[in-house]
């Protein structure tokens, strides 16, 4: 019955795979309650849900990851236990990671066979990587090693080495949330040639315009049940994700008569050399920004914006003091504290380990930023008290929810630790913020409630320069987007004139090859 | 000549110990579990070893204790280290502060005793050829051992599935887990492979190296493993180069004693760790990206159910 071509799958009565009742606690904690899903054959089929929804832990017992603790899986019909990933992959079930499940210090050849049975020689196999990859137009070195690859090429080994078992059924975790828009529709290309071989698809996303446009079921979990099965083109993206959040989520509501004033923050022909071999080296860097005013920086991940992060905010520094202008003051040669101290603030990209220290309290995470400018140390000693209020105006104004007044920042979910991170530095009423992706990670809730925090801010006659990879976010709340690509930053297009279309292929960098072409012509 | 030879018999004798201890760490590690107790390992495999061969009259009884004994230690620390997931560096020293006591114990009724050391291969002719004669074909064997040890692991390293599945652990165990592959039995064949080479090799010192057993005789060539195998950047070609120049050192350093060199031989004993220093230093400024060291080394891996 486990026929290794997906044509040959049973009539359309049965599905290809169906849970009945799935049910998963962790201790007294429901991940899943009593999941029903039918998955077709020929049918890509999303699965929408907040973060915490239970998506993950569904995924995962379908593949074997983990044992529901209740309910049963039927495979054509069948009931179906899995002991293992391995298991899954014999039945036909593939899996291609949100987080990839790659070895950065091995091969793609060796990555791949690792994800196979080992049943084929590893000459053999590695033939045949190199035919599947051109067959489904998904060109890999196999010789390579992982860390040397782009996020983009990550994907692709993770997507062939499902391939390579011929799955019937292809669960997909995110898998647009690092690409390009033209990388995403290269995808959806090979996503749809496999659905008419006949393949089932089970896709997970948070981007709704994107599921409307490919899928043709959703099931919609929230808080570890089903709350809906629909059918997505027939739905709008605000009833999909008020589906998924349980309530109406706010609307961000942009301030009318926004002015702008004084250039705060001026980047000025800012190059840096990378300090490690993996970084990016940032070249030539420019830009202006007026108080009240946002400006957005989009660009794949690993074009430079974290260098760039780094430098704007002290974490390294220029050797002239010129390419950073805070508030007039040149800043390019001052330390972190210096900065804040100028009235910037910085929100960068990791919660945990960069924005926060897990270990330690709230408070005394409020303390290391807020120790350079805000009373919080009185002649060396720390003020309790004050360190405290911090916390308790951070929870009250941007509805932090936690288990007691001062736990560890570990404890916090993400979209509760980001909103105490940015409400942190807000409350300092900075003049600058310089925030990277500010609701990466974070249910729907509290990216709403951050991105209001930050349109408030500009409102308020503050600088915002966001750096973000979700599109949608930036065309919602900026004035003006730049593009980075491998270390340029593009001119800023006002919004309102920014297409996808504009933005991917600066994001591509195509629009850079021409410059550089008409700049060694012209020069 | 004479004395030529007589250096290069005992630099090998010395790097035996080293490179069979090494080789079976480097395995540990590479499936990302870090084990300070080679020492400790060591010393007991050393004592039961020694008590074996003493009792049995068979060098190769005593091995297989040594063995034995070496890999019951190990798996004191894999219930701690993997089974508890208790902080590996912590586990490892206590193992080895174990070790160390327990040899004493177990080995106090066997001190001044002597036995009859492990034969040296002779084969006519070849063994009699001048110079590389005694070199390559008169060594005990434990010497031919090592070396196949480590070519074995070559291969199953970066020639079988198996090794590549050990090496993907230790370069990420979640993702491992993720794919299906059962992490913690993995690390601990790896482990109980570790403890085998190091009781293997704590046992050649009483067995081969010197006739008798004395408590503490391993002398910290455990550290030394443990420094060779980063020094060998987790090659096993490097490992063997590793091995005997270690070796060299320890025996130059007491050749430049007895011959009145004023090197203080602290200073001697203390170039292996230099030199690992060195190459650690050497190593992290010359990469051109990725990692050395195994990328979970050390991390403690709990998988959930």
């Amino acid at each position: 019955m486990l026929d290794s071509t997906p044509a040959g799958l049973l009539p359309d009565e049965t599905p290809l795979l169906q849970t009945v009742g799935l049910t998963k606690r962790y201790g007294s904690f429901l991940a899943n309650d009593a999941i029903d899903i039918d998955i077709w054959p020929q049918q890509i089929h999303a699965l929408l849900g907040e973060n915490g929804a239970g998506k993950s832990t569904l995924v995962k017992a379908i593949y074997g990851l983990i044992q529901p603790s209740e309910g049963e899986m039927r495979w054509q019909g069948e009931p179906m236990v899995l002991s293992g990933p391995s298991e899954a992959r014999a039945h036909g079930i593939g899996m291609v990671f949100q987080h990839f499940s790659l070895f950065d210090n091995l091969t793609v050849a060796e990555n791949v066979a690792l994800g196979l049975d080992g049943k084929e020689s590893f000459k053999d196999m590695s033939a045949r990587l190199k035919e599947v990859s051109n067959v489904y137009g998904l060109p890999l070195e196999p010789r390579r090693e992982v860390w040397q690859l782009s996020v983009g090429e990550r994907q692709r080994i993770e997507i062939v080495r499902a391939l390579m078992q011929n799955p019937k059924f292809l669960i997909l975790d995110e898998p647009t949330a690092v690409l390009t828009p033209q990388e995403a529709d290269q995808l959806f290309i090979v996503l749809n040639r496999l659905k008419s071989e006949g393949r089932a698809i089970l896709y997970i996303s948070h981007k709704l315009e994107e599921v409307k446009r490919l899928c043709d079921t959703a099931t919609i979990l929230r808080g570890g049940r089903k709350v809906a099965t629909c059918n997505p083109k027939a739905e709008t993206a605000a009833s999909l994700a008020r589906m998924m959040v349980g309530a109406d989520i706010k609307e961000v509501k942009i301030a009318a008569g926004r002015r702008t004033t004084v250039p705060r923050l001026v980047v000025n022909d800012l190059s840096l050399a990378p300090d490690d071999a993996h970084g990016v080296r940032l070249q030539h860097i420019s830009l202006e920004l007026k108080g009240g005013e946002i400006l957005g920086i989009a660009g794949v991940a690993g074009n430079g914006q974290d260098e760039f992060f780094a430098a704007l905010s002290g974490e390294r520094l220029a050797k002239d003091p010129g390419t950073v202008v805070i508030d007039g003051i040149a800043a390019g040669h001052l330390s972190i504290t210096q900065r804040r101290k100028l009235g910037a603030a910085f929100v960068p990209e990791e919660r945990l380990g960069h924005g926060t220290a897990p270990r330690m309290k709230l408070s005394e995470n409020a303390l290391l930023t807020g120790h350079a400018a805000s009373g919080m140390v009185q002649h060396g000693f720390v003020n309790t008290a004050a360190t405290l209020s911090t916390v308790d105006r951070a929870t009250e104004s941007f509805d932090v929810r936690k288990a007691k007044r001062d736990p560890e920042a570990a404890s916090l979910s993400g979209g509760n630790l980001q909103k105490f991170i940015v409400g942190r530095e807000i409350l300092r009423n900075p003049t600058v913020l310089v925030v990277s992706q500010p609701t990466w990670g974070v249910d729907a809730g509290a990216a709403a409630v951050i991105r209001q925090a930050l349109l408030d801010l500009a409102a308020s006659g503050a600088a915002v320069l966001v750096t973000s990879q979700d599109l949608d976010e930036l065309t919602e709340i900026t004035d003006r987007i730049a593009v980075m690509f491998h270390g340029h930053l593009s001119e800023p297009l006002a919004t309102a004139e920014a297409s996808r279309e504009k933005l991917g292929l600066l994001m591509g960098g195509s629009s850079l090859e021409q410059k550089e072409a008409a700049d060694v012509s012209g020069g | 000549m004479e004395l030529a030879e007589a250096i290069i018999l005992s630099v090998l004798a010395a790097s035996t110990p080293l490179l069979i201890a090494a080789t079976g760490e480097l395995v540990a590690e590479r499936s990302g579990v870090l084990n300070l107790g080679v020492e400790g390992m060591m010393i007991v495999g050393a004592a039961c070893g020694f008590g074996a061969a003493w009792l049995s009259g068979s060098i190769f009884v005593g091995a297989l204790c040594g063995i034995a004994a070496g890999t019951l230690m190990s798996l004191i620390f894999a219930i701690m280290a993997l089974g508890l997931a208790v902080n590996q560096v912590a586990s490892g020293l206590a193992l080895t502060i174990f070790g160390i006591g327990l040899s004493g114990l177990i080995g106090a009724g066997f001190v001044g005793e002597r036995i009859t050391s492990a034969p040296h291969l002779y084969i006519p002719g070849l063994t009699d050829l001048p110079v590389i004669g005694r070199i390559v074909f008169g060594e005990d064997a434990f010497v031919y051992f090592s070396l196949a040890l480590i070519v074995g692991v070559w291969f199953f390293l970066y020639r079988t599935r198996s090794g590549l599945i050990l090496r993907a652990c230790g370069d990420n165990h979640v993702s491992a887990h993720a794919l299906g592959y059962p992490v913690l039995r993995i690390r601990l064949f790896a482990v109980m492979f570790g403890g085998a080479c190091a009781g293997l090799a704590g046992a050649y010192l009483p067995l081969a190296y010197t006739p008798f057993f004395i408590p503490g005789m391993t002398a910290g060539r455990g550290w030394i493993a443990l420094a060779l195998t980063v020094f060998a950047s987790w090659r096993p070609g490097r490992l063997v180069i590793g091995a005997y120049l270690f070796g060299a050192v320890t025996i130059l350093q007491l050749h430049a004693q007895g011959a009145g060199i004023g090197i203080p031989s602290q200073f001697m004993s203390s170039l292996p760790y230099l030199a690992t220093v060195i190459v650690l230093v050497a190593l992290s400024r010359a990469r051109t990206g990725g990692s050395t060291a195994p990328a979970a080394l050390g991390t403690v891996f709990v998988p959930d159910r």
